[in-house]
């Protein structure tokens, strides 16, 4: 029986220079819908480049250039007809380290879909921040608090807030570069069940350094090495009998 | 203990003594620096408190309301400008001395007054009109000569003929003195006059609203054009050469000799645009030229201060680069921008050259009323009483210089206070 897959990303051929270097070489991947892939790879492998190039925020770093296609639902995302800034609210990204603005709770989750006319009214508005709030799993460690800075809280929760801030806006793809890598294995915890309660709705392609997390939370893994996809498969298969050499290298901790 | 003679304690001995040494450097340094200020604002205070006090002379003097009220009991500027104020400030003086008789010597008496007395009286009586009809007395300003006599200012050691007061003139201040006819009280005009050709009347409300007009000017003019110009620059410039050259023609302009400003101003402005010379206006818009650079550097530096992260938060939800630097970087930035405005704009207070070439080193004797109205400035008031003959006009120049310095004291505090009050930590 052969499974129909459907992907949400089609990845075909792309590079990435940083100037005259050359940091992605020629790498093709599908990212399953509503699943949780896990890029993973030693530092400087080119992981995050790529997830970066998956909702364009390589464009506002000078220098950067990216060859190849990357397919949405289809359609190439470095097209002109696409406008960057409308690829971003449907591909929404939560960064290594928690970015909480330096404002309220509320503000923070509004922000987004206030930019994007999502609630006219501040009832509007007040309910999608509640209800992205709960997705998140924050709402009852700060319902009391939504007017205070989201700076002053605890990393763990300063970065479940930048979740909820990313789906606040509805996002179809959600991008996680390294989200626990500044948390302590409690937070990490909780941010893993968070995200797989939220790949029921969501597409997720995370990176991270950590292979244990990589086997708890995603079904699919790719592993990079040097700009190169080494090898892409179901999580299971790669940490078990990956094909490559390298990758067995790695995931038994011979480098990297 | 051990000596310290192995080559590891030799070496520590000699850093040691090399850091005390440059702590010591330091200290000194900041010590001379703060004699020198020391000494530079001791010797403008010390010449300068006297311009605190102003000598004024008793008279009594009646005036008949029919000279100056018109029929229907309302002060009548028409009629105010007719009646002869100078003559019942002439007789009013002259009565305390009987038996001055000469021409000559009346016409010296009567130079210890101010020229000005009686516009003074007339203004009184503008604004108390009830005292009309009455006898009343009144203190009016002495001459400049006769007030730096009484702060003991002037130099009578001098040859009577290479003095400005003859020995009759002092014997007589004298006889006024010891009657208790006159005084020394706090000098209002200093701060409610504009400026004046008799000391005793000038003021420097006219410089500092004049100053005050241009600053704002400046402030409108330079402070969005400075601040877009610089979020252009750090976020929307592609690097390349055009934005290298950009950016030190910037770092030029800042550096540029501020009296080409005001060249550039006096083509530009007023030969090509055809404003008004000596205006406000003017200045403001060339002292806003010299300022751009300085905001747009404090401006960049602190939107470069501000984490990316923040930006790329605000990207990452869909924001596009105009709503990321005008909704999270730029109030995050507004405590740097802030400070280097201010700064910039403290700067341009104290500037002269550029008014110089614009026209606003212009005698003015009226308070400044609008943008385009002929004003002068602070610093160029200084400048041009620095320059008078009278002895009067060195104090008033150091009690301004003083002022102007407390101005920019404030200016510079009031950013340091903004800056702590308004920077976020994170």
């Amino acid at each position: 029986m052969v499974k129909k897959l459907n992907y949400k990303f089609e990845i075909k051929g792309v590079n990435v220079f940083y100037g005259s270097k050359q940091a992605i070489n020629d790498i093709s991947l599908n990212i399953e819908e509503n699943k949780i892939t896990a890029l993973i790879g030693p530092s400087g492998c080119g992981k995050s480049t790529f997830l970066r190039c998956m909702n364009r925020m390589n464009d506002v770093i000078t220098n950067c250039r990216v060859k190849g296609k990357i397919l949405l639902d289809k359609q190439d995302i470095y097209s002109d007809k696409i406008d960057p800034v409308q690829l971003r609210a449907k591909v929404g990204m939560v960064f290594q380290k928690p970015n909480p603005f330096p404002k309220s709770i509320f503000e923070n989750i509004a922000y987004g879909p206030r930019i994007h006319g999502l609630g006219s009214t501040k009832a509007e508005l007040s309910e999608i921040v509640l209800d992205s709030l709960e997705r998140a799993g924050l709402i009852n460690e700060v319902k009391d608090r939504l007017d205070d800075v989201a700076t002053g809280l605890s990393g763990g929760q300063q970065q479940r807030i930048c979740i909820a801030r990313a789906i606040a806006v509805n996002p179809e793809v959600i991008l996680m570069d390294e989200p626990c890598s500044a948390l302590d294995p409690i937070a990490t915890a909780r941010i893993e069940e968070l995200m797989n309660s939220l790949a029921t709705t969501y597409t997720i392609v995370i990176v991270t350094h950590s292979m244990q997390q990589a086997a708890r939370v995603s079904q699919n893994t790719a592993f990079f090495h040097m700009g190169d996809l080494v090898e892409t498969g179901e999580t299971g298969k790669i940490f078990t009998q990956p094909d490559e050499q390298r990758t067995q290298d790695y995931i038994t901790g011979r480098f990297g | 203990m051990k000596k310290n003679n192995t080559p590891q304690d030799k070496r520590l001995l000699k850093r040691k003594r090399a850091e005390s040494r440059l702590k010591a450097y330091g200290i000194v340094s900041i010590c001379l620096a703060l004699i020198m200020l020391i000494t530079l604002m001791t010797s403008i205070g010390l010449n300068g408190y006297s311009a605190l006090q102003q000598a004024y002379v008793k008279l009594d003097v009646k005036v008949e309301s029919l000279n100056v009220l018109d029929e229907d009991g309302f002060f009548s500027k028409k009629k105010a400008l007719l009646f002869n104020w100078d003559g019942v400030v002439r007789n009013s003086f002259l009565s305390n001395f009987p038996d001055v008789t000469k021409r000559s010597e009346k016409r010296a008496l009567r130079s210890l007054i101010s020229t000005n007395a009686g516009y003074d009286l007339r203004q009184y009586f503008k604004r108390n009109p009830s005292d009309l009809n009455k006898d009343i007395t009144v203190w009016l300003t002495v001459s400049d000569d006769f007030d730096q006599y009484l702060k003991g200012r002037f130099n009578t050691s001098v040859p009577e003929k290479d003095r400005r007061l003859s020995n009759q003139q002092i014997e007589w201040i004298k006889f006024l003195s010891t009657n208790g006819k006159v005084d020394l009280k706090f000098n209002k005009g200093f701060f409610t006059n504009a400026d004046s050709r008799e000391p005793e009347s000038a003021g420097i409300l006219g410089a500092v609203v004049g100053s005050t007009l241009t600053l704002i000017v400046t402030m409108i003019f330079a402070l969005p054009l400075a601040v877009m110009a610089a979020v252009y620059l750090e976020y929307f410039a592609k690097p390349g050469r055009l934005t290298d050259f950009l950016e030190v023609n910037i770092n030029n302009l800042a550096a540029i000799p501020s009296i080409v400003f005001g060249l550039l101003g006096l083509s530009v402005f007023l030969s090509l645009f055809g404003l008004p010379r000596s205006a406000p206006l003017v200045g403001g818009l060339c002292l806003g030229l010299m300022t751009i650079p300085t905001i747009i550097i404090a401006s960049r530096a602190s939107i470069r201060a501000v984490p990316p992260s923040i930006k790329d938060a605000a990207l990452g939800l869909g924001a596009s680069k105009m709503q990321a630097a005008i909704h999270h970087v730029l109030p995050l930035a507004a405590p740097g921008i802030l400070t280097g405005t201010i700064i910039g704009m403290a700067q341009a207070l104290g500037e002269t050259a550029p008014l110089l070439m614009i026209g606003m080193v212009a005698f003015i004797i009226e308070t400044p009323d609008s943008f385009t109205s002929a004003a002068t400035a602070m610093p160029v008031q200084i400048f041009m009483w620095s320059d008078s003959a009278e002895r009067a006009f060195y104090e008033r120049s150091s009690l301004a210089i003083l002022f102007l310095v407390g101005f920019l004291i404030t200016m510079n505090s009031l950013a340091v206070i903004l800056r702590r009050k308004f920077e976020k930590k994170w």
